[in-house]
């Protein structure tokens, strides 16, 4: 068993056995894999946002939010998938148990949106520096060589509310110097288009399985804010398409706590299926 | 009063090639399918769609009905990309006009309110503004800035399945969420509702608030009885959807000689032959 306080553990105080928590202390024992880093950088895009709807999209990310409800970010709302907001924290590929607290059918979906009161964090098939992402097709839009989802909420959400993006696998082929389509708006695109596009945009995060980003502020490219345990710098411009802002000193991001670990572990996704979108 | 009561033929009977149809519903969620079924075996071509798109979609393109669709994505929500869409978009066998899914909401707004554009920022700085063409901006004449005008999307016929109605048109949901159904049937010249049950009036509001009696009579012009009408798609508490036969479905779709088959025995006969080859198929896999 790995020392309690062991810096893997992350937050020796929860992990710390006089407090008692014998369970957390033993699942921290195993130490935090890619997967997990990858949960909470995503976890850690919805830090601050307060009493907001927090609309993750895939496993990591769902996983990610429940987590920062239970534990940093208590006043977030999210959906059972369906039409209704609902209290707890429960495993991924579950229904939720509720209790409901407020009904919220796509109409009313659209009015938050419209309004600004959410968080959303999407999967693009293709993203560039500037954050301009696409989840509607590949190719030609007349004739796409691949046809994907369509644009869904994309262009409305990232000009109405703050947005981030999930990629489970970093490749150049995602991270590319220009995408085929643009359903989510970067910030170029944003400007162009005039200031009622970019009066409420709010490009937050892109969390990798390699790495998180954030934009430059000056620039508006994106930077890399941290790389994730195990990875170097060098992997991760090598694995993107365009040129990355980056600092002189990269962080590693952030490791887990222990009670994290174990709510991960055990209470949010027991089954393991984060490991779908990023194999161990 | 008169009832508008008609069947999934007569539905028929009164669209024309080259209409504008939307269909209600949402992904693989409560989809007028009966009538959607319908249309397939009909020779009706040249359709405008309108769809929260699942696979009605799908359907509709592969049996070459479809000249356009006006979309803002096609899913089949527990599988995510309808294979026939798919293979619609990239042989480019349809035109689209593509939203965003709140713009659509906005769209059928215009048309239901009788209001030549909604201003939106949605859609600004994305494919929506590069790839319809016809789509034009609105400066704000109190701020100065520049939003787009979303067009009425006007529909010749709405098609939506609920899970009552009573034969006047009055029609209600038991499910989850309402979509954009009233909606779709308030933007529409001609509303046709399909039901799992029609029901005397003093029936809808037994048990169930008023506010799920979404649609009023005024909208519509038809009523269709189709217990598991939007089968194979979900309408809660009714029934789920059926994933076994989505599956189905969506695997016969990715092959040729498949899909004729699995036409042969669910598409080429009536509606009531499809719900007894549905049924004797979940018979066949208890066996």
């Amino acid at each position: 068993m790995a020392a309690v306080g062991d810096p893997t553990t992350g937050d020796p105080a929860t992990g710390d056995p006089t407090t008692g928590d014998l369970a957390a202390a033993r699942a921290a024992a195993r130490a935090a894999d890619r997967a997990e880093a990858c949960v909470i950088a995503c976890a850690e895009a919805f830090r601050g946002d307060g009493e907001i709807l927090a609309s993750p999209i895939g496993v990591i990310p769902t996983i990610a939010v429940r987590l920062a409800r239970h534990t940093f970010e208590p006043l977030l709302l999210v959906t059972d998938g369906e039409a209704c907001i609902v209290e707890g924290t429960w495993p991924v590929g579950t229904p939720a148990p509720g209790p409901v607290e407020s009904w919220l059918p796509y109409r009313a979906v659209f009015d938050v949106v419209w309004r600004g009161d959410r968080h959303v964090m999407m999967t693009p098939s293709q993203i560039d520096a500037y954050g301009n992402a696409n989840i509607s097709a590949i190719g030609s839009h007349a004739r796409p060589k691949v046809q994907l989802l369509g644009a869904r909420g994309a262009p409305g959400n990232t000009v109405s509310h703050p947005t981030s993006y999930w990629v489970p696998k970093h490749s150049a082929r995602v991270f590319t110097p220009k995408v085929d389509v643009v359903a989510g708006v970067g910030w170029d695109n944003g400007e162009r288009a005039g200031s009622a596009a970019t009066r409420y945009m709010q490009l937050r995060r892109v969390v990798s399985n390699l790495a998180a980003f954030d934009w430059d502020p000056k620039t508006r490219r994106m930077r890399l804010l941290s790389v994730h345990p195990g990875v170097r710098v060098a992997e991760v411009a090598a694995a993107t398409g365009f040129d990355l802002v980056v600092g002189e000193d990269v962080p590693v991001t952030r490791p887990p706590t222990a009670e994290e670990l174990r709510l991960i572990r055990e209470v949010i996704d027991p089954k393991g299926m984060r490991y779908r979108e990023v194999p161990p | 009063m008169a009832g508008k009561r008609m069947t999934e033929a007569d539905v028929v009977d009164r669209l024309r090639s080259g209409m504008t149809i939307g269909i209600g519903g949402w992904g693989s969620r409560r989809k007028p399918m009966s009538m959607v079924r319908a249309i397939v075996r009909s020779d009706l071509t040249d359709l405008t769609v309108v769809s929260y798109g699942g696979p009605d979609v799908g359907l509709l393109c592969a049996a070459g009905k479809v000249k356009k669709l006006v979309f803002g994505f096609v899913s089949l929500d527990s599988i995510p990309l309808d294979p026939l869409f798919r293979a619609a978009r990239q042989q480019g066998s349809i035109e689209v006009a593509e939203y965003d899914e709140g713009m659509v909401q906005l769209g059928l707004y215009a048309a239901a309110t009788r209001l030549p554009f909604v201003p939106t920022r949605v859609g600004l700085g994305s494919l929506v503004a590069t790839t319809n063409p016809a789509l034009r901006t609105v400066v704000d004449p109190y701020g100065g800035e520049e939003f787009i005008a979303m067009p009425p999307l006007e529909l010749d016929a709405a098609l939506v399945h609920m899970n009552r109605a009573d034969e006047k048109g009055n029609a209600q949901f038991l499910g989850p969420d309402p979509y954009f159904d009233d909606l779709f049937c308030a933007a529409a010249e001609d509303a046709y509702v399909s039901c799992e049950q029609i029901v005397p009036t003093e029936d809808l509001t037994k048990a169930a608030h008023p506010v799920t009696v979404r649609i009023s009579r005024m909208l519509v012009t038809g009523v269709v009885e189709a217990p598991h009408g939007a089968h194979f798609t979900s309408c809660v508490p009714d029934y789920d959807r059926d994933e076994a036969f989505q599956r189905l479905y969506v695997e016969a779709a990715g092959d040729p000689g498949r899909w004729a088959a699995f036409g042969d025995r669910f598409l080429a006969g009536g509606e009531a032959e499809y719900q007894r080859e549905v049924a004797a198929l979940a018979a066949e896999k208890e066996a």
